[in-house]
């Protein structure tokens, strides 16, 4: 393996592992403010003890996002010096940032939100959980602005020594692609959040424990579910798509496997593509439907792989054409299952169906997975660039480090990250098995000994 | 920032070098873990700001160290990781199995922080052999001597990573002693009274072989005398904190350990000054200030959302600190 496909299985991995714990934390921090809002409206302590327990749930996949957000950070300079040398005049500001308005705030008062409440009161201890909230999806802001900056670049100057200068800094935060893939993100986040939700509170129904906190769980999960899946096709993932397809076209030509220029082209369900014979095999479509969606005309002309140079061709097209089919498959079966789930919670049946709670049960991996496919459509989908059509992936990488070392870094963080996923699996079970109501201590430990403590 | 850094997260990192020593039973490991448990990720949250500051003023300086310095860099980064889990996991399971595993992890993981971060200052101090492009790569170490080729670790670098090591532990146990009672406090005052002793050796020793190994320092010190009132003002921390411990006044002392941790890492930055990233091979390919800031526009603009945003981060700490510790 050479260095450069080193670097980037590298990135790959760890961002990867790294966003399925702040896909949860930021749509769970916007669930956790609604259930403190019922406890503060309703008075009811049930949702006080719903918030405790899914702010202990969002307390160890934070703390798995800190540990292994922190490498993210690093690695643009570890490993893609050269990237980060000529573009940290600009994405370099989004990323302090980051640092200084959102993980400052959300961190402090996560502390004050796990551990405080008696100290707090009601109140104040409902404004930790918003400032926890506002926190993370700040910090999600600032993450995305730096990642629309490198697939639309914007507001800058190409400098004579080869680096970025930042010209414009509304540019930068109010470009275009960050608004959508911002919007497209969160909600994805809050689907994920709500469809975990849904699923414990199934999981508690079936097994026939915890059910008043399964029919809450339940209840909100499948609508706050159904609201965002609805929300993740249109308008977010429409207008995300409509972007591609007029700032990197032969990105949209690769997602849809669409080989040839067509006018009135087609959706495509199903199939392969068949690289070297340029065509997708064993292909269902539904007819122009691809034009309409792009254009908003039937006939319109959508341009394919061949209307552009090979060398501009995103790198790996059939993983690009399937991440992005699995993300688009996976959101319209979720808006199916929700839908169907709504209908019967309206209905009132929804708690005594057996096989829908099953469903449910087992949906809650999907959104992981559509939210891993979807940011894999969305970086393959930027090759070969860096940089959108400013630098290519392959001058980004740290020129000096060997492929020696970085494949002895990217073993040892997959060693460490197999303990860490381990560890998680794990005390997410004991959370889930001492449910909503278990005894606990200041430390945030549900507690058999809850008494030995000496602090104070 | 990077004082900030060192100062806070300096503390949580000294506590749990002391840790095994001062607290012996489950519940007064507990009590330290309280007095670092709210604070740890803020605290660390400062070692990302920083690097995210760095990234965006020093694009050059962050993207040379950052590469040049690989393999420590992951490593810390390995070790932050074992860190925050121990702290954040120690306590979920009660179990004579569980805790004890996470206790030595989390000594384990943050001694060895102190002398990375103590190395990594010794690296800047000395230089690094940037070649013309503003490039390195360090390995881990080759002969533990200066020259020609040098490695992360030489016997300059041990010196300043045993140092910090010193240093962090008494100020580590100078917070503990301010923030636990009874039998910990009392332990956590004898260390850092111990500790204190190759404190005064090792810094003694850095003002005889710093000028020797960075020249350019002692020219700077040299052509501005007044910069001599950080290394005094670590002096005068240093004395202080002794002095301050012994008489049992351990709040000022954490405040003079403060004060000595400043003072050191000001020195430096006021010694190599305009470098920020010197070369140990030819001088002129230093990553100065001069030549590796990003441009005006964005540094400008910085500026505008640096000052309130931690005017803002003030504001959380003063409540979550008063709350809450």
């Amino acid at each position: 393996m050479d260095a450069l496909t080193v670097h980037r299985l590298h990135f790959a991995f760890t961002a990867m592992f790294h966003y399925l714990f702040p896909q949860l934390t930021m749509g769970l921090a916007l669930l956790i403010v609604i259930l403190k809002t019922q406890a503060l409206r309703t008075g009811k302590e049930c949702y006080n003890h719903a918030a405790r327990f899914w702010g202990r749930i969002f307390g160890i996949n934070f703390a798995m996002g800190v540990v292994t957000g922190i490498p993210m950070e690093f690695q643009f300079g570890t490993n893609w010096a050269l990237f980060s040398r000529a573009s940290g005049g600009v994405i370099g500001q989004t990323l302090a940032m980051e640092g200084v308005f959102s993980f400052f705030l959300e961190s402090s008062f996560l502390g004050a939100f796990l551990f405080g409440e008696k100290r707090l009161g009601p109140r104040l201890h409902w404004l930790s959980a918003f400032l926890v909230f506002l926190g993370a999806w700040l910090s999600g802001f600032f993450i995305i602005a730096t990642n629309a900056w490198m697939q639309h670049p914007v507001g800058y100057q190409l400098l004579p020594d080869g680096r970025f200068a930042l010209v414009s800094f509304w540019a930068l935060l109010l470009n275009q692609w960050a608004w959508w893939q911002y919007m497209h993100t969160m909600t994805a986040s809050v689907l994920t959040a709500s469809v975990v939700m849904a699923a414990l509170g199934a999981f508690y129904l079936l097994s026939r424990q915890h059910l008043e906190y399964g029919r809450m769980f339940v209840a909100m999960g499948v609508t706050a579910g159904l609201i965002a899946s609805c929300l993740m096709i249109f308008p977010t993932g429409d207008s995300q798509g409509r972007n591609i397809a007029y700032d990197q076209p032969v990105t949209l030509a690769a997602m849809e496997g669409l080989f040839t220029n067509e006018r009135g082209a087609p959706l495509m369900l199903v199939g392969q593509p068949n690289m070297r014979m340029k065509r997708l095999d064993n292909p269902i479509y539904l007819p122009r439907l691809l034009s309409f969606l792009t254009f908003r005309r039937w006939k319109a002309e959508v341009d394919g792989l061949d209307a552009f140079p090979e060398d501009r061709w995103p790198d790996n097209v059939p993983l690009l054409y399937f991440a992005y089919h699995i993300m688009a498959g996976l959101g319209t079966i979720f808006v199916a299952v929700l839908a169907l789930a709504a209908f019967m919670l309206w209905r009132g049946r929804l708690y005594d169906t057996g096989l829908m709670l099953w469903a449910l049960m087992l949906l809650a991996p999907f959104p992981y997975i559509a939210t891993t496919a979807g940011w894999l459509t969305a970086e393959i989908g930027r090759q070969p660039w860096v940089v959108y059509g400013l630098m290519r992936t392959a001058v980004g990488s740290s020129v000096q480090v060997s492929a020696g070392n970085a494949i002895f870094t990217l073993i040892g963080f997959a060693g460490m990250y197999s303990l860490l996923a381990v560890l998680f699996l794990f005390l997410i079970y004991l959370e889930v098995q001492r449910g909503p109501e278990a005894a606990v201590d200041e430390h945030g430990a549900a507690g058999d000994s809850g008494s030995a403590r000496a602090a104070d | 920032m990077i004082a900030g850094y060192a100062v806070l997260d300096g503390f949580d990192l000294g506590a749990g070098v002391v840790y095994l020593f001062v607290a012996r039973s489950d519940a007064e490991r507990r009590s330290v873990l309280a007095s670092v448990g709210p604070v740890w990720d803020g605290n660390e949250v400062w070692l990302l700001a920083a690097g995210g500051i760095l990234f965006f003023a020093f694009p050059p300086v962050y993207a040379s160290g950052f590469q040049g310095f690989y393999l420590p860099l992951i490593i810390v980064l390995w070790l932050l990781i074992l860190r925050g889990i121990a702290i954040e996991f120690r306590n979920k399971v009660a179990s004579l199995v569980w805790s004890p595993l996470w206790d030595v992890v989390f000594a384990g993981a943050s001694a060895m922080l102190a002398v990375f971060f103590g190395a990594a200052i010794g690296n800047v101090v000395r230089g690094v052999p940037l070649d013309r492009s503003g490039f390195f790569f360090l390995p881990l170490w080759t002969n533990l001597r200066l020259m020609p080729a040098v490695g992360v670790l030489d016997w300059f670098t041990i010196i300043v990573a045993l140092g910090s090591l010193a240093a962090l532990t008494v100020h580590g146990a100078l917070w503990l002693a301010m923030k636990t009672a009874g039998a910990v406090a009392a332990r956590a005052r004898i260390a850092a009274g111990l500790a204190w002793w190759p404190v005064l050796v090792i810094t003694a020793l850095l003002v005889i072989i710093v000028p020797m190994v960075q020249p350019h320092l002692r020219d700077r010190f040299q052509d501005a005398p007044w910069g001599l009132v950080f290394p005094l003002a670590a002096a005068t921390g240093m004395f202080a904190m002794k002095l301050l411990n012994g008489a049992g006044r351990v709040t000022a002392a954490f405040l003079a350990s403060c004060l000595y941790i400043v003072g050191m890492l000001t020195s430096a930055a006021f010694g190599l000054y305009p470098y920020l990233l010197p070369s140990s091979t030819d001088a002129s390919a230093g990553l100065a200030v001069y030549n590796s800031a990003a441009a005006t526009y964005g540094l400008i603009v910085g500026l505008y959302w640096f000052i309130p945003g931690m005017a803002l981060v003030a504001v959380y700490f003063a409540f979550v600190y008063r709350r809450m510790v």
